[in-house]
């Protein structure tokens, strides 16, 4: 089912959680919001479950206007970030609740909860902790049973806040993958909450940056990887290297080097920042046409690539500068030695003023 | 209702609230604004009269002195129990934890009628006491010792649980810099657990300040000597003067107020401190 | 006494010296609080069975089947069946306001709720009094109608229900401001109605601290003396509860039935002490169950 949310406005007191947030959830697909802390992203995934009331907008479902649809009959399945799992109850308990509680007419028997407790338990890989507590159970279980529990009313649409936020580092990355598994299982449209880029990289299909109430980008991971619309998506999505620089007819100056800055051919003597990915960066032992003079002023060769960091002679600044592991002897590289640098790949975004 | 709460999806707001808000105007807002209504039918001579009549003002002098001498003494000797209590093992340890709790669980009568049998001249502690022309029961320090008792807890049960959250290593801290025992206490210690001894000094006193319960079996009830502002306003009452026995519990209400306020800052202060 | 001392010695050889006093500081200390409570605590419990039964069983169960003592038995339960369940209503109505929901004229709520805590008992016979008196507010329009509540039942459970008002509440306002609000709200997105949350998601999980609040509450609803003296009226058996009977007794020296009776109330007090002690062993077990859950993770 897809979901629509048009012109969203949601306030609380003087603070803009959501300042007319349009966007749309084709069917099937795996999104996630991703954002930093205070951006709207948790707001509006309450909102689309109807367990916030929008100030403004509408929330379609399939086309239908689900605005005033009370959190109840909206048949959403919400994953909570601590999960919110009942403690009273056994985990049969709580996944069977969402089916025990409906009317009397559409209630399934006994036999038939049974069965559909137990065929959700198996699909998350649990079926053998039906009569333990959820205090009896581990984080990454937790989670699982959570899920389950919200898949049990069948719902139309699948949505996490921060379905991995309580979780250690590597119980997190197994989560990850295996939720990433199950949505390819069951396709439910699902929306999840998170505010770590890589896990957003990792698992969807489809990003939704926000910032400050407001959209800033929608793409594959790989569009807004490689393809920021943005500074800001620029600055949140991986590590980035900042040159100010001035644009002139499709060209950026740094110092004495210049970028290409296709984008802005018209533009005329424009202040602007050159935004660099740190292994967008070249290295050599001798200068050379468009390199930067700099100092290697820290080497870190710990984890699968070199991080290292110049100094270089335009600004007293730092450079971020990611290498395979295999140029460390190439280059020969120590603290102190004189490098030069190159971008190789950067996008300019003009300065407003 | 729109304006007055931040909607929500949880049910029952209306129905919670209308008879929360119903049920605390009955049982107690009216009740109490009719008591200020009723005292101020009083002109104010007559009220200040009532108020300041030598019988009052000396029932507010032993209802005051004797309410903050049997809190000062469970300063005193409620810490000590609630730092046993934390800080050391004993045998049978968890049952003193418990009994601390007597005296919000003992009716107040009971507890009355034990203590006046127990400290009467005849009585296991009065005979002890007769001998050194001590007279605790029908005296004011009668009224002393059923205070006491009365806020016996609250000094305990405030002070226990901030010390159970301090940290060992604040002081394990302050003895690797050379500090002695004593120096940390007085240094380290005390200072952290002072708001919380002032609250339970505080709730020891208001919760005295009203008694009546206990103090009239022991008290002897002669007036200007042992006689409590509650039983004068019982007094009153029973002479059918509704206006002064009115105008007495505004007094004895409003230091209730200003106290419950000066509670509240003070755990607000302790709150604060705890967060710092 | 003795097991005390050889329990502590035991103990204090494993205590770090650096951040713990002397031995002997210790046992001096023990021994203050221990005769500390004793003198307060302990005797004035020990004596009231004492004299209670100091003219023997026949005299102390003769004392309690009096027909004045039955009656004052029965109003008493009367009195805190009425007031507590009402109690429990209002206890967790406020509770469900306040920790559910933001609106202005919270802080005047907690303030009232509190507000009984604060005031002397007798002043809270006496508003009653001045409301439904004979010189009352409502008096004369009750005379009218030949209603009683001064001096009467009513009377009795309204002052009760006064001392009583907040305990409820005060338990579980902060237990349920603890919890906030995702269990209910997992329970709508499951489809669950309103009741249906209410009774199978926010009660079972706030048990534990309603039934010390009620515990704490029905304890002091049926000792209560001060409040419920000042309406009473005394009248031996029609408005005289159980502990204003051990008064009257008392003060007619009949000292034996007057503890007999008190005995009764000083029993029900240590079962609350048991049971609070119970429910309060049960809350620390739930915490640290999930706090080892919480750390298995890790």
């Amino acid at each position: 089912m897809s979901i629509e949310v048009k012109n969203i406005q949601k306030q609380f007191g003087e603070f803009t959680a959501l300042d007319n947030v349009s966007l749309s959830f084709p069917t099937g697909e795996l999104v996630a919001l991703l954002g930093p802390s205070g951006c709207g992203k948790t707001t509006l995934l309450r909102i689309i479950a109807g367990l916030e009331n929008p100030d403004g907008g509408v929330v379609h479902f399939h086309g239908e206007d689900a605005t005033h649809v009370h959190v109840r009959q909206r048949q959403v399945g919400f994953v909570f970030q601590h999960y919110a799992l009942f403690r009273h109850m056994t985990v049969f308990d709580n996944v069977a609740f969402g089916l025990s509680v409906r009317p009397r007419g559409k209630r399934p028997d006994k036999k038939e909860i049974a069965e559909r407790v137990h065929d959700l338990l198996k699909l998350v890989q649990l079926d053998w902790l039906a009569d333990r507590y959820p205090d009896q159970l581990s984080g990454g279980q937790r989670q699982r049973i959570a899920l389950a529990r919200a898949l049990a009313v069948e719902p139309k649409v699948l949505l996490l806040d921060e379905p991995f936020g309580a979780l250690d580092a590597k119980v997190r990355k197994d989560l990850r993958r295996w939720l990433r598994r199950l949505h390819d299982e069951l396709h439910i449209t699902s929306i999840f909450v998170t505010h770590d880029q890589e896990e957003a990289m990792e698992v969807a299909d489809r990003i939704v940056v926000l910032n400050k109430g407001k959209i800033e980008q929608i793409g594959t991971p790989d569009e807004v990887y490689n393809n920021p619309a943005t500074p800001f998506v620029y600055d949140f999505i991986g590590q980035v290297n900042l040159f100010h620089s001035r644009v002139n007819e499709g060209w950026a100056h740094i110092g004495e080097i210049k970028l290409p800055a296709p984008e802005h051919p018209q533009v005329r003597d424009h202040a602007a920042v050159a935004y660099v990915r740190p292994h967008d960066i070249e290295l050599q032992a001798l200068p050379g046409e468009g390199f930067i003079s700099a100092v290697i002023d820290n080497i870190s060769t710990a984890g699968a690539v070199l991080r290292i960091e110049l100094r270089h002679a335009l600004a007293d600044d730092v450079i971020h500068v990611e290498l395979p592991r295999s140029q460390e002897r190439l280059l020969n590289l120590h603290p102190g030695s004189q490098v030069y640098a190159r971008p190789t790949n950067s996008k300019i975004f003009l300065q407003n003023r | 209702m729109r304006s007055l709460r931040k909607p929500s999806v949880i049910p029952g707001f209306g129905l919670s609230l209308g008879f929360a808000a119903f049920y605390a105007s009955l049982i107690v807002f009216i009740p109490l604004a009719a008591l200020f209504a009723k005292a101020f039918t009083l002109t104010w001579s007559q009220f200040w009269d009532t108020v300041l009549d030598p019988q009052a003002v000396a029932s507010y002098r032993l209802s005051l002195g004797a309410a903050f001498i049997g809190a000062s003494i469970n300063l005193v000797f409620g810490f000590i129990v609630a730092w046993v209590l934390v800080r050391y093992h004993f045998f049978g340890k968890k049952v003193v934890d418990a009994l601390v709790d007597l005296p919000f669980a003992l009716p107040t009568a009971v507890a009355g009628i034990a203590l006046t049998t127990l400290y009467a001249p005849q009585g296991w502690i009065g005979q002890w006491l007769t001998p050194f022309n001590i007279k605790v029961a029908y005296a004011p320090l009668g009224v002393v010792v059923a205070l006491t008792f009365i806020g016996l807890p609250f000094v305990v049960r405030t002070v226990q649980p901030v010390l159970e959250e301090l940290e060992k290593e604040i002081e394990e801290a302050a003895a690797s810099l050379g500090a002695s025992r004593w120096h940390t206490f007085r240094r380290i210690l005390l200072p952290a657990l002072l708001p919380a001894l002032l609250t339970g000094f505080a709730l020891s006193f208001a919760r005295a300040v009203g008694e009546y319960g206990s103090v009239v079996f022991i008290s002897g009830n002669m007036p200007f000597k042992t006689e409590i502002t509650p039983l004068l306003i019982v007094t009153k009452l029973e002479q059918y003067n509704y206006a002064g026995a009115a105008a007495l519990a505004v007094v004895l209400l409003t230091f209730s107020f200003v106290l419950l306020l000066l509670i509240n800052m003070l755990q607000h202060w302790s709150s604060k401190r705890a967060g710092g | 006494m003795v097991g005390t001392v050889s329990s502590l010695g035991r103990r204090a050889t494993r205590i770090n010296h650096a951040v713990s006093e002397p031995f002997w500081v210790q046992f001096i200390l023990i021994t203050i609080a221990l005769v500390f409570l004793a003198l307060f605590l302990v005797m004035p419990l020990v004596a009231v069975f004492k004299e209670a039964f100091s003219k023997g069983i026949e005299v102390y169960f003769a004392s309690l089947s009096e027909p004045d003592a039955w009656h004052a038995v029965k109003l008493t339960l009367l009195a805190a069946a009425i007031s507590v369940p009402l109690n429990v209503i209002f206890g967790v109505s406020a509770a469900w306001a306040i920790t559910k929901f933001r609106f202005h004229g919270k802080h005047a709520l907690i303030t009232l709720i509190d507000l009984p805590f604060a005031v002397s008992p007798v002043v809270a016979g006496l508003i009653y009094v001045l409301l439904f008196g004979a010189q009352g507010w409502f008096g004369p329009w009750l005379a009218d109608h030949d209603l009683k509540i001064i001096f009467a039942v009513p009377g009795i459970v309204l002052a009760t229900i006064f001392v009583t008002f907040p305990f409820v509440a005060r338990e579980l306002i902060p237990l349920m401001e603890e919890q906030g609000t995702s269990y209910e709200e997992a329970s709508l997105t499951l489809g669950a109605g309103g009741w249906q949350t209410f009774w199978r998601v926010t009660v079972p999980s706030i048990k534990w601290g309603l039934l010390y609040g009620i515990i704490l509450c029905n304890a002091r609803a049926m000792g209560e003396f001060g409040a419920v003296s000042v309406v009473s009226g005394h009248i031996r058996g029609q408005t005289n509860t159980l502990p204003l009977h051990i008064e009257i007794l008392y003060n007619e020296y009949q000292f034996a039935a007057s503890f007999a009776a008190a005995s009764i109330l000083a029993g029900l007090a240590l079962v609350t002490l048991v049971v609070k002690s119970f429910l309060e062993w049960q809350h620390t077990r739930d915490r640290e169950r999930a706090a080892r859950a919480a750390l298995q993770e890790i």
